[in-house]
């Protein structure tokens, strides 16, 4: 009797706990008694097992397996399960994906960036594969292949991104706020720079950096580039010609103070050119000595302004602090000194022009003299020597 | 290792070759240069070479093996220092040597020093001799006879002369713009750049291509006249190269004052080394400074 009743309870018990549990679980119990098995494979080789305990803690978790998997009624069901379609639930999601760059991407678009769907979690848990701080080694599986990148035309950036500031902020020092993939490209509506609705688009560029640099995209505005730019000038400079978009280097770092003075010069040609004839350029060309004036250390980096606007650090009244900062003991007399002038220029710099002129007609003189004067005695003097056979050659010698 | 002073001789030499005495076995060896002549030299090439060197990777910052030499030397920071310490250097050697002329010239009123055969002064002779060096090179005439310095030894020196002035005083009006901005215009600061850079740039090509040539590669010189660096050399050498200068010690027998022991095997191949490696740096930087003139 107490047998029979033992038997009866460990029947019942368990019928009860699973009659009493909500309905989903009751499904996925019943299709995890087959797809809970770990190695499960489909007919083409694909896993079709469930990891029960992950999958119940996934954000997913509540949901019964044919809320997603609608095809399967009952069991047995179909080999074949029809492919998921998220956008039954994520519906802003899905229709941000059907217009973007990654639409007619063969695999499961969803897939490719939440990672496995039975364990997809809050992109605010740091397992999350869209986690800030994960979101670059996630968009670096495609945008880090080098292959993936030719066949698509796109520069493989994964790797100058990692080496940027950003890059650094995010993998190095694991700041939150720094800007990862998404925070420029967004995340499912991804469009192509060359789409005017893109925040890459060229013009919308000083909007998206400025979402985060405030302060910066306030001195851009106020100066001549970003001026420039709100009046529709499609040449002006913005954030990333100057920047670069992925590689973007800490600015006061020695590489980019190496490599910045010709983005300027590459729309600013005659001023490099000037500035190249100058000792600022020497020092600057040849590194290790990263301190040496460039563009922006007289004309300011984003709030550029004209000389001819009394707040611009080039404007004649600020010369003296600008050029002081750098040369101390500076005076009127000594920035008066001109940066940029152009010794081949008879009209802007006469004075130049003429010292320039007498210094090249002296060293063009007295070369063409002794090169005539030497070359007239090598000759006699070899033929002095075929002729009497003999020379007064150094003993020495 | 005695060094007589220098023979300093006022009056034109007798014009008759007086008689020879016999050579000895051995060949006899005057004193060209003093030791301390020989020093400044010294210090004038080695300074110059550095000089040089650092000077035309400032001038040519945009070629490539300027910027690898920045590099390897430790980047511009470096090559400024030695720019700055070998002007340093040569600045006071050239004061030394101004201090040595004014002190023998105006304080002990030693003849020679300002004008006559062994003065750098140029004079009448010194256009005469150019012009009949001229036609012995075309064949058209004798070649002429050299005093102590030959007009292109003096414009050797008079070149380093005005050289060191006007490139020193342009650099060290960059060194400290801001102190000789309150003498000078600003526009003076632009101009100190462009006099610096093409009097060391006409230096340059002037000391390596016509100085060495003149001096040491032409063939009764080839590979290298050791006279600076041993300061002596052997009596025919000496009547071949300046027979003016020689008659004139004869005439006036002051040639025991000026003779002097062989210079010493060590000191020879000393100077070999020091004077070819001046040289190859010299003419390396030579080529360098063209290529990069005119290739960019």
């Amino acid at each position: 009797m107490k047998k029979h009743f033992s038997i009866g309870l460990a029947v019942v018990v368990p019928a009860v706990l699973f009659l009493s549990l909500p309905r989903s679980l009751r499904a996925q119990a019943d299709c995890l008694s087959c797809h809970g098995t770990p190695g499960m494979t489909g007919s083409s080789g694909n896993s079709i097992s469930v990891d029960a305990d992950k999958f119940h803690s996934s954000i997913h978790g509540s949901l019964k397996c044919t809320d997603c998997h609608t095809n399967v009624k009952g069991y047995p069901h179909e080999a074949n399960a029809a492919v998921v379609d998220c956008s039954t639930c994520h519906a802003d999601e899905a229709s941000g994906l059907t217009g973007s760059v990654h639409a007619k991407a063969s695999e499961h678009p969803c897939l490719s960036c939440h990672g496995d769907p039975h364990q997809i979690v809050a992109k605010t848990n740091p397992q999350s594969t869209v986690y800030p701080l994960n979101i670059p080694k996630t968009c670096g599986t495609c945008h880090g292949n080098a292959a993936l990148a030719k066949k698509h035309g796109l520069v493989n950036v994964y790797g100058l991104y990692m080496d940027s500031i950003h890059g650094f902020a995010v993998s190095k020092e694991g700041l939150l706020v720094a800007a990862n993939c998404t925070s420029c490209h967004g995340s499912h509506g991804i469009l192509s720079h060359t789409n005017p609705k893109s925040p890459t688009y060229r013009t919308n560029i000083p909007a998206t950096c400025g979402s985060c640099h405030v302060g910066i995209n306030e001195q851009y505005q106020a100066g001549i580039h970003g001026k420039a730019v709100a009046a529709g000038n499609p040449n002006a400079p913005v954030c990333t010609d100057c920047h670069t978009a992925h590689a973007i280097l800490e600015p006061t770092s020695a590489d980019f103070r190496m490599q910045s003075t010709p983005i300027c010069g590459s729309c600013h040609k005659d001023k490099l050119s000037t500035y190249r004839d100058t000792f600022h350029s020497q020092l600057g060309l040849l590194g290790g000595y990263v301190q040496t004036a460039r563009c922006w250390d007289c004309h300011e980096a984003h709030q550029i302004l004209p000389a001819s606007d009394p707040r611009s650090p080039i404007a004649q009244a600020n010369l003296v602090t600008t050029c002081g900062r750098c040369h101390a003991g500076a005076n009127a007399s000594f920035v008066q000194y001109q940066p940029h002038a152009n010794a081949h220029n008879r009209r802007l710099n006469p004075a130049l022009y003429y010292i320039r002129l007498f210094m090249n007609l002296l060293l063009a003189s007295v070369l063409t003299f002794f090169l005539v004067h030497t070359i007239l005695w090598l000759v006699r003097s070899h033929w002095a020597r075929v002729r009497n056979g003999s020379a007064h050659g150094g003993k020495h010698a | 290792m005695p060094e007589p002073t220098e023979v300093i001789v006022a009056t034109e030499p007798a014009p008759a070759p007086a008689e020879v005495p016999a050579a000895p076995p051995r060949e006899r060896y005057f004193l060209r240069f003093t030791l301390a002549q020989r020093y400044l030299h010294g210090v004038l090439f080695t300074t110059f070479l550095v000089l040089a060197a650092t000077g035309l990777v400032l001038r040519f910052s945009g070629s490539v093996w300027a910027i690898r030499t920045a590099a390897v030397l430790g980047g511009f920071g470096a090559i400024l220092f030695f720019h700055k310490f070998c002007a340093l250097a040569l600045t006071l050697a050239f004061l030394i040597h101004l201090r040595d002329i004014v002190a023998r010239g105006l304080f002990k009123r030693e003849k020679g020093i300002f004008w006559g055969p062994t003065s750098m002064v140029a004079n009448w002779k010194d256009v005469k001799d150019l012009f009949a060096h001229f036609r012995w090179f075309l064949g058209l005439g004798p070649k002429p006879q050299f005093e102590r310095y030959a007009y292109w030894e003096k414009f050797d020196y008079w070149a380093v002369f005005w050289g060191m002035v006007v490139i020193g005083f342009s650099g060290y009006a960059m060194w400290f713009a801001p102190f000789f901005a309150h003498f000078l215009p600003g526009w003076a600061l632009n101009a100190a750049l462009i006099i610096h850079s093409e009097e060391g740039l006409l230096a340059i090509l002037f000391i390596f291509a016509i100085h060495f040539v003149n001096t040491h590669l032409r063939p009764d010189s080839f590979p290298m006249d050791m006279v600076i660096f041993t300061g002596r050399e052997s009596e025919a050498e000496f009547k071949s190269r300046r027979p003016r200068e020689y008659q004139r010690m004869i005439a006036e027998r002051r040639s025991a004052i000026r003779i002097t022991d062989e210079p010493p095997k060590w000191l020879i191949n000393f100077s070999r080394v020091v004077g070819f490696t001046a040289i190859l740096i010299g003419l390396t930087l030579l080529v360098l400074a063209l290529s990069a003139y005119f290739v960019g």
